[in-house]
This record gives structure tokens, sequence and C-alpha cells, in this order.
């Protein structure tokens, strides 16, 4: 059984269908990239697979370590182990981002039943996070991505999918807005984190980003379905031609 | 012609004309108070309970949100007083110097007289008006505005109070709290008191007002403050009303020079709440940070009125309000900053911002600037809304519950207020009462 299986699924933003169909198995230890142009679904499959409210799914199944996703609210689902790395991170004024850590693992944990993080062993653990993604401690004393430069924020993202340990991560264009050392360090710190446990969808508008997170399988999404999959060449194509053949194929 | 006469008709005017007749005889002080208590009557007299037509009363009208007037209320009996010696619980851990009023009466047997520091004085107001003491005299009334109708009751009928003196330069290290509790029955209290920080002295005064739950007990509460040149005073105003009370107090104070002046407003109970701050910055030089905190629920209706007096030049006055409102309660704010024509080089700002947790709650922002001088630098803001969608997702797909991520961004919404107290203690205490607050809504 698949670690995700999205079958069919059909979503509406404000009565606009987006997704039209989509299909997608990604099993435990995988990197999925989705790749495709603008407008294709991409961010919508990030936010529906989050729990997004605006976000109306109004046929297919998605399930996620067998259980139906669209039974559970937000918080459920990242505790039950999905995580979604925004594309753009939230500023949330006077939220201390060691109280946001803090309160979202101890949130997870309590939900599966599993003991609070002592102060001393929680601290310990961000450290030594953040000190593997250029992260300092003046940052993590400030309230969450205020102030952050766009790169601060994907790293704080990435951070945040350190320390929850996910079973999936969903990355929505993580490395927008990132030049090529931010890139490096937030490519280090996905792969640090890959696991045969743990799978990854990587959706990203460009190739360069693959050439770091090295994927297993690539997809092409173009009106609101998956047109094209392959291994990791297939991302070097994409890079080469360009997605017009997929979106004269998506419209046809 | 017709000359201008409101008749007293509702039952509460009626009975608080009544009380004050009877009363009037047996209130504290010599013939010049009773004549000031009989002016201060005539403007009620005159006036009646304010309402909607009236301006400053507009969204509290007090008319029709005060159905009757309670009877004043006898001195405490033994058991009320055993009761107010648990009183105080919203202070948490903070080590103050309590002076405790039972239905409005000093009751110096569960005071902490002892051990004064020196340069401090403490008394009674019933006692310092029996006494006839001059330098009472020369103060009380000065400051709070007479043609105020709450002010002119509290004036008319003031039992007790506290009157406490800071001699020049000395520093009062432990709070002093101000603690009033009403007892069970349900009975109206007028407090007046009188606190006077000499030049170059520091003090904390917290003033907090308590009761039970059920019962429809009334408060009209005064404080009038000089803050002297040179002087650090903190006020702190917690009104914690039980669910069915009416609460009605005023700070006036007159702020000298170069001082440091915080006033923190935290309203968390009773039915009707009415809190008025009239500052006077008197003296050049002095920064002041004024703010406020209100947590409102079920119906419960908290009107917070501002008046920052900008009379001499060289004044700093920041002032920050915050409501949570939710269910069908009532928040109003009016905020005026006044700038007279010789207080250039002002620099006053003043934010409020209400957070609406329901549909059906109400938040009326006025905020208003009066400038008369020609170089100075003010500026309002005012905001009123929902709990951000968005942020609240953001929290939520980290795996935060939805009731736990309203909870962080109420409480991140209240912060910027609250961080703003120097006092660690009480910051805490104010944050475990919103926490509290908090934790019996996601009930």
């Amino acid at each position: 059984m698949a670690l995700l299986e999205v079958n069919d699924l059909h979503v509406e933003i404000d009565g606009k269908e987006i997704l039209k169909g989509l299909n997608l198995a990604v099993n435990a230890g995988e990197v999925h990239a989705i790749m495709g142009p603008n407008g294709s679904g991409k961010s919508t499959l990030a936010y529906v697979l989050a729990g997004r409210a605006d976000y109306t799914p109004t046929a297919g199944e998605v399930l996620f370590n067998g259980k139906n996703l669209f039974d559970m609210a937000p918080d459920e689902r990242a505790a039950a182990g999905l995580f979604l790395a925004f594309q753009y991170p939230l500023e949330i004024p006077g939220v201390a981002t060691m109280t946001f850590l803090r309160t979202a693992l101890n949130a997870q944990r309590k939900k599966r039943g599993e003991a609070e993080l002592s102060t001393p062993e929680f601290i310990k653990r961000v450290r030594e996070l953040s000190g593997r993604l250029g992260i300092d401690q003046d940052m993590l004393r400030r309230a969450v991505n205020v102030g952050f430069s766009g790169g601060e924020k994907k790293r704080n993202e990435i951070l945040q999918m350190a320390l929850l340990e996910p079973r999936l991560a969903v990355l929505d264009e993580t490395d927008s807005g990132l030049d090529i050392d931010a890139l490096k360090i937030v490519a280090d710190g996905v792969n640090n984190l890959r696991s045969p446990q743990r799978s990854f969808v990587v959706i990203t508008h460009y190739q360069r980003l693959l050439s770091y997170i090295v994927p297993d399988i690539v997809h092409v999404l173009s009106g609101g379905r998956i047109v094209k999959t392959g291994g990791k060449e297939l991302a070097l194509e994409l890079e080469a031609r360009g997605y017009a053949e997929y979106q004269e194929e998506a419209a046809a | 012609m017709n000359a201008e006469v409101t008749p007293i008709k509702t039952a509460a005017e009626t009975a608080l004309a009544q009380a004050f007749a009877q009363a009037r005889d047996r209130l504290p002080g010599d013939d010049a108070v009773a004549a000031r208590r009989d002016a201060a009557f005539g403007v009620f007299a005159k006036e009646g309970l304010p309402h909607r037509r009236v301006e400053e009363w507009k969204y509290t009208d007090l008319r029709a949100l005060m159905r009757d007037a309670k009877p004043l209320a006898a001195p405490p009996d033994a058991a009320a007083i055993a009761h107010a010696k648990s009183a105080g619980a919203l202070l948490g851990d903070v080590e103050t110097r309590r002076l405790v009023f039972v239905d409005g009466a000093f009751v110096p047997a569960i005071s902490d007289l002892t051990g004064l520091e020196a340069g401090l004085t403490v008394g009674s107001l019933a006692q310092a008006l029996a006494g006839g003491q001059p330098a009472l005299a020369a103060h009380l009334g000065t400051l709070a505005p007479a043609d105020n109708v709450a002010v002119a009751l509290n004036t008319a009928l003031m039992g007790d109070g506290a009157v406490i003196r800071v001699a020049a330069g000395s520093t009062v290290e432990r709070p002093l709290h101000l603690l009033f509790v009403a007892s069970e029955k349900p009975a109206a209290s007028f407090v007046r008191s009188l606190i006077v920080v000499e030049r170059g002295a520091r003090a904390m005064v917290i003033e907090s007002h308590e009761g039970p739950p059920g019962s429809d007990y009334q408060v009209n509460a005064a404080v009038e403050l000089f803050v002297g040149d040179d002087a650090h005073v903190d006020h702190v105003k917690l009104i914690g009303e039980g669910a069915e009370a009416l609460h009605v107090s005023t700070l006036a104070a007159a702020v000298g020079s170069r001082a440091r002046f915080n006033s923190f407003s935290f309203v968390a109970g009773g039915a009707v709440v009415r809190n008025q701050l009239f500052l006077n910055f008197d003296g050049e030089g002095t920064v002041a940070a004024i703010r406020g905190a209100s947590l409102l629920k079920r119906r419960q209706h908290a009107d917070t009125t501002l008046v920052a007096n900008h009379i001499a030049a060289g004044c700093q006055s920041r002032e920050v309000f915050k409501t949570v409102l939710d269910d069908e309660a009532h928040g109003v704010f009016q905020g005026r900053i006044i700038v007279r024509r010789h207080a250039q080089k002002t620099d006053g700002k003043m934010m409020t911002q209400a957070l609406l947790l329901s549909e059906r709650a109400e938040a009326d922002n006025k905020p208003e600037l009066e400038i008369f001088a020609d170089d100075v630098q003010c500026g309002h803001g005012a905001t009123a809304g929902a709990l951000d969608d968005d942020l609240k997702f953001y929290l939520m797909a980290r795996g935060i519950p939805a009731a736990e991520a309203e909870a962080l961004l109420i409480q991140a919404f209240l912060g910027e207020a609250i961080e703003g107290i120097e006092h660690a203690g009480l910051r805490e205490a104010l944050l475990d009462q919103v926490a509290a607050w908090l934790k019996a809504r996601a009930k």
C-alpha cells in the first residue's frame, strides 16, 4: 500500500475546478517531484492535502497511510505525519518562534499519545537542528517569520519539518526566492531527512532544486492532471524543452 | 419661556435621589464637604443618568443599562470580612501591600498597615473627611471632571476610599494594592481615593475590583492621582467584577514635569463596565504609556473612555488598547488626545484594536485628535476584525488544534498591550488571567 494515494481527485476553488482527476501514488521512502507550468494546480494540490478550508474536493479520494485524508482536520493530518512547507510562510506577530515550535511539537505528540518533550530536551533539539540550517538563536527568539528574509522563512519551514519529523513532506516551491547558497542549505536539510520510511513530494517550477534533491519519480502536472510521469531525467528534459507540449496536451 | 428641565424619571434615578436624601446627613465630612456633595448631586439632578444622546455616553447608555439603583452598602459584617481575606487572586503571586475595602468600606483589620516604608502615608477617606484634613480639601475633587455624571454621583455619595501620600523623593518598593471586594448582598458602593505621589517619588498602585458572580451589585470608584515632577508612577486597574455587576470607575490624573507615568486597565469581569481615564499632562518632558486589555464574552458591555490632555510642551504619550470580544459582547473604546496651544513638540500616538471572535459581538472604536498646537507628532489608528483564517490554518497545519491555535493568536493580539508592563510578576499574572479566560472559552 502506498503511503499517499490520490485517486481521481477533483478540487474546486470558488466554484472553479482546478484539479480535474488527479492520480498519484507515493510509496514510503520515495521522493516525487511535481513540475508544471503556472496555474496547473500544483499549489492547489499542496493546500488540499494540508486541508485548507476554501479548497473543496468534489470527487475522488486521498488516502494517507490507508486513511481518508478528508475525514481529518488540518491538525489531525499533521499529527498523522503530513507536513506542508508553505510557498509563502506566514508571519505571526506576537507568537515567538520557540513557543510556536514547542506548541506544534507537543500538540502532535499529545495527539499520538506520546509524552511532551521537556524544556531542556526541546531546546537541545531545536539548537541542534537550527544550527545545521544556519538559523541563529536570535531568529528563534523573534516572532514567527516576522522580519525574516525570504530565505530565512524557507529555512524556518525546513526547521519545522526537521523538528516535526513527518512521514510525508510536501514542499511547495520551497526553491522560489532562494539564492544558490540558501538553496543548498534547504536541500541539505531535506536530504538529511531522507529515509526508507519518509516520503517527499517536491513541487517546483524549475529543475534547479532537483539537482540537489534528486527525485525518484518526476510528474508533469498540467491542466489539473498528471500528464506525464518519468524518472529524474524527465526534469532535465522539461528544463530543455519547456512545458509547451504538455499545455497543448492538457488543453486538447 | 420654557426652562430646560430633564425630569428625574427612571427607577434608578429616583432611587439614587432617595439614597442621597437619606444618606446625606450621615455621609462623612464637614459642612464644606456637604456643600460639595450637594453641588455634585445637583449636576446629577439636572442631567439625570447619561444616555445615548449625550455624546460621551453614546455607546454606553447608562439610563437604559442601569435598571435600578441598589441601596448604599451597609458596613460589612464579620462574614463578609472573613470572605474578603481570600480575595485578590487576580494578582497571582505578586507581593503587595494590601488595603482592603469591603463593599466600599476600608477594613484595617485585614489590610497590611505595618512597617510602612519611609515617606508613605496611608489612611481612609472616611476618616480623613471626618477629621477635616486641610491637605485633603486642597486636592479632593480638583482633578475629576465635575460635569461628568459618574464623577458627580461619586462625589455626592463617596463613603470611603484610600488616601495615600508618597513623600518627595521616597520610593515605595512594594506595590500598593487597593483591593475592592463586594460581598454577597447586592448593594451600591461609592469609593473615592486620593493618591499624591510627590516630586521625585516612586510608587506602583494597583486597584482591583471583584465580587460574587451571581450578585447584581454596583460599584462607582474614582481615583484622583497626583504625579509630581520627576516622579515615576505605575497605575494598574483590574476590573474582575462578578458577572452581574455594574462597574463605573474613573481615574483622574495630573502628571508633572519629566515624570514617568504608566497606566494599565484590564477588564475581564462585570456585566456593564465603564472605565474612564482623564489624564492631564501638566508639566514638560513627561513620558507616559497608557494601555489596556479587555476580554469580553456573553453579553458583557465594557466601555473605556480616555482623554489624554497635553497641556505642557514636550510630552510623549502612547495609548494602546486591545479588546477581545466573544459571543454577544459589546466593547467600546473612546479615546481622545488633546494637544493644547502651548503643548508644542507633543508626541502622542494612540492605537485601539478589537478582535471579534463571534459574528454577534460588537466593537465601537472612536479615536479622536484635537490639536491646537502647530508643531506636534500625533496619530491614531483603529482596527476591528476577526481572527486571520490563514494564520489559523498555518498553525493547524503544524498540528496545533483549532482551539489552541485561536488561543495562541488571541494571546499574540493582546501581547502588545500586556508585554509592555514592566513588573514581571504582574505581567505573568495577567497572562495567566488571559490563559484562564481562553481555557474557559475552549470548554
